[in-house]
């Protein structure tokens, strides 16, 4: 079963086909990063505006690159939510259209339950990759989302484990580098200044919540990494640069690898899934794979390209709702875009 | 009018306790550095307003807007990442700042525009290890709002 899948939800103009579920036969992705660096993150009505731009463009590249037709295809998926609605409608609106005039069942599917199916993806010449048993925990981390899930069986249902109580861990690598005058993205530019950094230069501590709860917070690194800087005054540079970034880090780090070690073993779960943008942290792939096979457990993680935002996962999560869509619905034309859409059952 | 706000906790109750006086249509405009305590303080209006306790209310800086339901819907708004109003165009905020449910808006300097009339401006400094509270009101309703809140605590 070949699947085309559209996704819009920030700032990734996206479409893919995937067969089957797990073999991508396209992947097209037309990044806005240039466009959003000056302004310091994704500005919501500029990137509805370039979707718009390079939504048709893109799913042409993605049928030209699988060598197919839309009358080849078996169904059409988008991401409906959750994301940002002026963003997330362009992509309705293109898969509700094609769909309706190529006679093909509509399929939308959550953002978050795609990047907890990444990990099953691969390109049709390379073997499929070991994928992990059911039920699995699932952390899930980007510039929105910082979430750990617990996955009961393929295509759900899906249970949180806990969940950020302030900000994500995508924004606080963002908004630290905007304290210290960094670009946008935070995260691969943090990652790299701290390359060479003494990540004890300075403890910060990893928050505990009273209640007992895995949930994570990073409000409170964010207030410690700007109290270094006050006293400091000014933005350091360097090697005292690279210290605070990789202290800074580290304790974003280590935070996320406790709470999953905590929750592997207080459920009993052998396998663990990393997904999202912050997944491409080299410091987290490796920090939680040691922390894991210390353990006897086992981290899979999706190669980068499918860590960040796609249409690939989309379509891979539409193969497994597609029996509950079996043809094309009229109703599928009023469907509309859920900013905040939660995962779970 | 000013309060200090020794920790977290205390930043989380004054919240609650203004929450607890808001009525429908009511804008609060939240001004304070990162870190300040913005989304704490929006945990404590979410509590005021019956939000039920099992429900997250974190950062919207990605989402932009964020609606949690109770005794009133909180729709909980950060202008961090925006630059001027047009860029808001589509999520329809003007249909529910003043008009629907209670307001929150974190950042609200990025796109003042948005805002209703009324609106009980409120600012967040550090002072210490703690917080400075200061509420400014603008117009009638806010006036109101405020001046219960004031009597119902000692300013320091």
């Amino acid at each position: 079963m070949k699947i085309l899948a559209i996704e819009t939800s920030c700032d990734e103009t996206a479409c893919a086909i995937v067969e089957d579920g797990h073999r991508v036969l396209a992947d097209q992705v037309a990044t806005q990063i240039e466009i959003h660096r000056k302004y310091g993150g994704v500005v919501p009505e500029l990137a509805s505006r370039n979707h718009v731009v390079d939504i048709v463009p893109v799913v042409e590249a993605a049928l030209a690159e699988a060598g197919l037709g839309l009358a080849d295809l078996d169904a059409i998926a988008v991401t409906r939510g959750p994301g940002l609605v002026g963003a997330l409608l362009v992509g309705l609106q293109v898969a509700k259209s094609l769909a309706w005039a190529h006679d093909k069942p509509l399929i939308p599917v959550n953002h978050l339950a795609g990047h907890l199916h990444a990990v099953h993806l691969h390109r049709p010449e390379e073997p499929a990759p070991a994928t992990p048993g059911y039920p699995h925990l699932a952390l899930a981390v980007s510039g929105g989302h910082t979430a750990l899930y617990r996955v009961e069986a393929p295509g759900g249902p899906v249970r949180l484990v806990a969940n950020t109580r302030d900000d994500a861990a995508g924004e606080a690598f963002d908004k630290v580098a905007r304290m210290l005058g960094l670009g946008y993205p935070g995260g691969p530019t943090v990652e790299r200044l701290a390359r060479g950094g003494d990540a004890t230069a300075h403890r910060f501590t990893i928050p505990r919540f009273k209640d007992g709860a895995l949930d994570f917070s990073f409000s409170g690194l964010k207030t410690a990494v700007l109290t270094v800087l006050e006293k400091r005054g000014g933005f350091p540079e360097g090697q005292e640069q690279a210290d605070l970034l990789a202290s800074f880090q580290q304790a974003a780090v280590d935070q996320l690898v406790d709470r999953v070690i905590q929750a592997t073993e207080e459920q009993g779960i052998e396998d663990v899934v990393l997904a999202g943008g912050v997944a491409c942290n080299g410091c987290l792939r490796q920090t939680l794979r040691d922390a894991l096979a210390q353990r006897g457990r086992r981290l899979f993680v999706p190669p980068p390209r499918w860590c960040t935002d796609n249409a690939a996962m989309i379509a891979g999560v539409a193969f497994t709702q597609a029996p509950a869509h079996p043809g094309h619905d009229a109703a599928d034309r009023r469907l509309n875009a859920v900013g905040t859409w939660s995962v779970t059952a | 009018m000013s309060w200090f706000l020794p920790d977290e906790a205390a930043t989380r109750a004054a919240g609650e306790r203004l929450g607890r006086l808001l009525a429908e249509g009511d804008v609060i405009a939240a001004v304070g550095d990162l870190g300040a305590g913005k989304t704490c303080f929006a945990q404590g209006v979410a509590r005021g307003l019956d939000v039920p306790p099992g429900h997250y209310v974190n950062s919207p800086t990605f989402a932009i807007l964020q609606s949690h339901p109770g005794r009133l819907t909180l729709h909980h708004i950060d202008l961090y990442r925006i630059s001027d109003a047009d860029e808001l165009l589509g999520l329809g905020l003007e249909e529910l700042l003043g008009v629907e449910g209670v307001g929150y808006v974190e950042w609200p300097g990025r796109a003042p525009e948005v805002l209703p009339a009324d609106v009980l401006w409120l600012a967040l400094t550090h002072e210490g290890a703690g917080r400075r509270l200061r509420l400014q009101p603008r117009g009638p309703r806010a006036e109101a709002v405020c001046a219960a809140f004031a009597a119902g605590s000692v300013q320091d």
